[in-house]
């Protein structure tokens, strides 16, 4: 797993503050055995499972993978977009996964082959698989949440390890 | 546990504090409520356990909440206690519903922490000298603030005072902080030299339209949704008033409100609307249109740039031609018909040449928008426009000619109809009456050489204004002449280096700079002086939105450091004066610097849109009109985010009730109570503007993004936006980019005889070979640099329109990695 550009995209998005933890209370820290070193900038702090997505050499480029992550009620997508991407683990670090519901309102995004973006039809959010999730136009406020993935060359299998960014309709990512 | 981590987030408790907030941004005015709590405690997940009601046990369904971590926020009151906040939009509001904005919904991010996207925000007043910015204090600064404005007002006269100010709602406006600023600039100081914050002088966007006797916020944001079809000129509101295009347009386009219409309407043919979107550019809005309402119920005439008024002119006279004009409306309520269809007249074939339509999709815009329906009942039809032609290539002609087709067809006065503007910021205009009988170009004044003195009040002339490059060169020159005498003047008392600064600016052809803003901005580059001011939550604040909605804004925190009100700055500054004259023995100066007593911005607020129109009060020019003293504070918390639409009529017990829509009794805005029709003959492009056109191949078009609100002055430090927009883009064709060499996220530079800019490359099939469009206003990049110096009759600019080159001078390698350049607005 290339956590070096994922922490990366993680300090971007917290707006440069490299302190994730602004307040001056402290809540129980849950210990996660996949999540990188607990109090790293940015680190995610919940018990993440690990669930295997699939294998690299099975998934067709720029087709989705559909798989629920980290629970049954949470709709995520895997594509192999077929060029290196930001994130992207695999022999070619080009295998990326989201949160298929839009951080706007929760609404499916559906993913255009064509353009390789996702687009929400509630409210016509768009975002960039191959930048990290990123919104391209739309009234999100944040980009589309990223599945950490871990990539094991010798059995090339892919597996959801975490989540970079708050799903939908959630307190916290773990229910 | 702090708020901003990025995989979970803290519920407000059940008890937590809940106060109204009207969105800061943009004129839709979308209602959110703070919730704010001690930032040691979390609510619960279950819905008892926390203020949102909501059971986060299990996965929220879709479109049951709008809550992300841009929404929170962990702040600090001036004791040093922490308090965590959530501002998430309100499902109650009539307004939104429930959906918040890309910008709205930032709000809560956008509040003071101190390390948060606002930690660059002003604290103390500040003063440059050493080469440095050196927090002062309010009196400090007021002195020299009062003394040198003092020094000029007596040797000078009000003329070497001028002023760049908003005049609008929302954050860094509102009626509170128009009256405190227009009170000292108006009726204290009395100097006429004061501009706009995003026009060169001090004018009204819709001069036209006024003269008619047509306001331009006529109708409510409900009659989008009964409309039969609506017709959108120069404006984009998927991406700029995008609630209110989400939440009134989309539902009608749908068809979701046929029973609706039916119930309003009986016996007249109901469908789901159709649209007409007049633009050169292929925007958002028009492809989510058509996603919306099928393609076959979109018409997008993609204009020639600056062809509006030949549009308008044709479809009227080919309206007035197939007789679909309202005659007894034009003959009981209006004036000048007959003259119009004179000078107005334009064949199809001449429009389709002028407006590059085929003459074919004028006659269907025309049959859609004013033939009568099968019911045999006059089409309902909603003109909307923003500033595709209010910044177009003659404001006055184009609006002239707009409202003309508006009032021969009736499209005015009727649910359903309408002929507005869509709006930029909230509006909030509360004035002691302009004390000048002409509208002068402030700008050309600073580039003369002309004013001593120059306070830019929450506004950024530098990212926004006209010929902006020529003006931010002398307004750094003329800067720079008053800081080299500040650094040399050994020792100097304040009344010292007033004489000093004064010497500079009379002698030496300085300007003293004074910016009252949130953040420094690029203002104080070249600015001797800085004010922190507040915005709303810090500060109780009144604006109206685009169907007049009134509603008050509740403060919920502090202000960073020592941060003022605009209005209790204005008084500060009016009292430091008053006690300036009082002292000098001067008491009719004295006198005029009287009425800044006010403890609060409420204060405010009683003293100017409460007392218009009250007898015995002198003219006060209010957009609450006589009736604004109705609304108290208290009423205006207790109507909540719904608020009230101006005018309000009555008070019901504590129920303010307000106004729908305006001319509903064909009484009009002129003296006679008649609308006038205007005779606007198309004039074509201006010279200086044809003359950029011939010298260089791109239309620079340019405008606002969805994600960025205006000037960035808090987007700036917001990593969501700047990883997206590191530099303004400029969206050119894929084939025109291919024969510049170059590729997406390059940097190109833009320039014709005016100035130079840069941009980053966006290539999008959505923009015409020739054509370009650049984001608007931007902090690196300023598409002002290359807009021509042409103005209107009333100074109003031609921002839309002008040319120029592009040139590829360089990339930045990461940004093609971080960047998306996925199409913005192409077909889905």
């Amino acid at each position: 797993m290339d956590s070096a550009k994922l922490n990366r995209r993680f300090f971007l998005k917290s707006g440069g503050t490299a302190a994730a933890v602004v307040g001056s209370v402290v809540i129980p820290i849950h210990s996660a055995s996949a999540a990188p070193a607990a109090g790293a900038a940015g680190a995610t702090t919940l018990p993440y499972p690990l669930k295997a997505v699939g294998k690299a050499g099975a998934m067709p480029a720029n087709q989705v993978v559909n798989f629920t992550y980290p629970d049954a009620s949470s709709p995520c997508v895997a594509i192999r977009m077929g060029s290196t991407v930001p994130g992207g683990v695999g022999p070619n670090k080009d295998i990326v996964a989201y949160s298929s519901l839009c951080t706007h309102m929760g609404c499916p995004v559906s993913y255009e082959g064509a353009t390789k973006t996702f687009k929400c039809g509630c409210h016509f959010s768009v975002f960039d698989p191959e930048n990290s999730g990123q919104m391209v136009c739309g009234q999100a406020t944040e980009n589309l949440p990223m599945v950490r993935l871990n990539y094991d060359a010798k059995t090339d299998t892919v597996t959801a390890v975490g989540v970079d960014g708050l799903i939908y309709g959630r307190q916290a990512n773990i229910l | 546990m702090s708020t901003t981590t990025k995989d979970r987030i803290a519920l407000p408790p059940a008890d937590a504090q809940k106060t109204n907030m009207t969105c800061h941004f943009c004129i839709v005015g979308c209602g959110y409520h703070t919730y704010k709590w001690e930032s040691g405690r979390e609510g619960g997940r279950a819905p008892n356990q926390n203020a949102l009601g909501v059971d986060f046990r299990k996965q929220v369904p879709p479109l049951a909440i709008t809550m992300t971590q841009a929404m929170t926020n962990t702040i600090k009151d001036h004791s040093g206690k922490s308090w965590n906040i959530m501002i998430v939009p309100d499902k109650a509001c009539v307004v939104n519903s429930g959906l918040s904005s890309t910008r709205g919904g930032k709000m809560a991010s956008y509040m003071y922490s101190e390390d948060g996207v606002g930690r660059e925000r002003l604290k103390q007043p500040q003063v440059f000298q050493g080469g440095l910015w050196l927090d002062t204090s309010w009196e400090a600064a007021m002195a020299l603030y009062a003394g040198l404005t003092k020094k000029i007002l007596d040797a000078d006269g009000p003329n070497g005072l001028f002023y760049d100010c908003f005049d609008h709602g929302g954050a860094g406006g509102g009626f509170e902080n128009t009256w405190g600023t227009g009170k000292l600039m108006f009726s204290a100081l009395q100097t006429p030299m004061v501009r706009i914050h995003n026009r060169p002088a001090y004018n009204s966007e819709c001069h036209a339209t006024r003269d008619m006797g047509v306001g331009e916020l006529n109708n409510s944001y409900e009659d989008a949704q009964v409309a039969d079809v609506i017709i959108a000129t120069g404006c984009n509101p998927y991406e700029t008033q995008s609630n209110y295009f989400l939440n009134h347009w989309v539902p009608n386009l749908s068809g979701g409100t046929v029973e609706k219409k039916k119930k309003w309407f009986p016996g007249e043919t109901a469908a789901a609307a159709k649209v007409i979107i007049v633009d050169p550019r292929r925007t958002a809005t028009v492809s989510i249109c058509e996603q919306v309402a099928g393609k076959d119920n979109v018409l997008h005439l993609d204009i020639l740039p600056g062809s509006d008024t030949a549009l308008f002119n044709t479809l009227f006279t080919h309206v007035v031609q197939q007789g679909w004009h309202s005659k007894e409306f034009i003959g009981k309520f209006t004036k000048g018909f007959d003259e119009a269809v004179k000078t107005n007249r334009m064949s199809l074939e001449d429009g389709a040449k002028a407006t590059g339509i085929p003459v074919a999709k004028l006659v269907q815009a025309a049959e859609w928008a004013y033939k009568p329906k099968a019911s045999g009942h006059r089409p309902r039809t909603f003109h909307a426009y923003e500033k595709g032609i209010i910044w177009g290539n003659d404001n006055y002609v184009i609006q002239s000619a707009l409202v003309s087709l508006v009032l021969a067809t009736q499209n005015v006065g009727r649910r359903g109809t309408g002929v507005c503007r869509m709006g930029g910021h909230q509006e909030g205009y509360t004035r002691p009456p302009y004390p000048g009988d002409k509208k002068i170009y402030i700008d050309q004044e600073v580039i003369k050489g002309k004013g001593l003195m120059y306070t830019l009040w929450a506004t950024n002339p530098f990212q926004s204004t006209v010929n902006a490059q020529q003006h931010r060169d002398v307004i750094a020159k003329r800067s720079g002449i008053v800081k080299e005498a500040i650094s040399k003047a050994r020792g100097a008392s304040t009344a010292q280096m007033v004489d000093v600064i004064y010497d500079a600016c009379k002698n030496k052809g300085g300007l003293f700079v004074v910016g009252i803003n949130l953040y420094p901005t690029t203002i104080s580059e070249h600015a001797h002086m800085m004010l922190p001011a507040t915005h709303p939550g810090e500060m109780n604040l009144t604006s109206m939105n685009g169907e007049r909605r009134l509603r008050l804004s509740e403060r919920f925190m502090d202000p960073p450091g020592s941060a003022k009100p605009d209005c209790l700055i204005a008084a500060h500054m009016a009292n430091a004066l008053k006690a300036l004259y009082t002292s000098a023995g001067n008491a009719p100066m004295a006198k005029r610097f009287e009425g800044f007593d006010w403890k609060t911005e409420e204060d405010a607020f009683n003293d100017g849109f409460r007392r218009a129109g009250r007898p015995g009060v002198g003219p006060i020019d209010s957009q609450g009109g006589d009736t604004g003293y109705m609304a108290t504070y208290a009423l205006l918390r207790k109507a909540g985010n719904n608020g009230v639409q101006l005018p309000i009529k009555e008070v019901k017990g504590d129920k303010l009730i307000g106004t729908e829509i305006h001319y509903a009794d064909g009484k009009f805005d002129t003296k006679d109570g008649k609308a006038e029709f205007k005779p606007a003959p198309w004039n074509g492009l201006p010279k200086d503007v044809a003359d950029q056109k011939a010298k260089h191949p791109f239309w620079i078009n340019n405008g606002r993004a969805n994600e960025v609100w205006q000037t960035a002055y808090h987007d700036q430090y917001n990593a969501f936006v700047m990883d997206r927009y590191p530099l303004a883009y400029l969206e050119i064709n894929p084939k025109d980019a291919e024969g510049l060499g170059v590729k997406a996220g390059d940097v190109v530079e833009v320039f014709n005889d005016y100035g130079n800019t840069y941009a980053m490359a966006y290539p999008t099939a959505s923009a015409k070979p020739g054509h370009t469009f650049m984001l608007f206003g931007y902090v690196k990049g300023v598409a002002g640099n290359v807009t021509t110096a042409w103005v209107d009759r009333n100074v109003i600019p031609y921002y839309k329109g002008t040319w120029g080159s592009v040139k590829r001078v360089g990339t930045v390698e990461q940004w093609k990695s971080s960047v998306s350049f996925k199409p913005r607005s192409e077909k889905v």
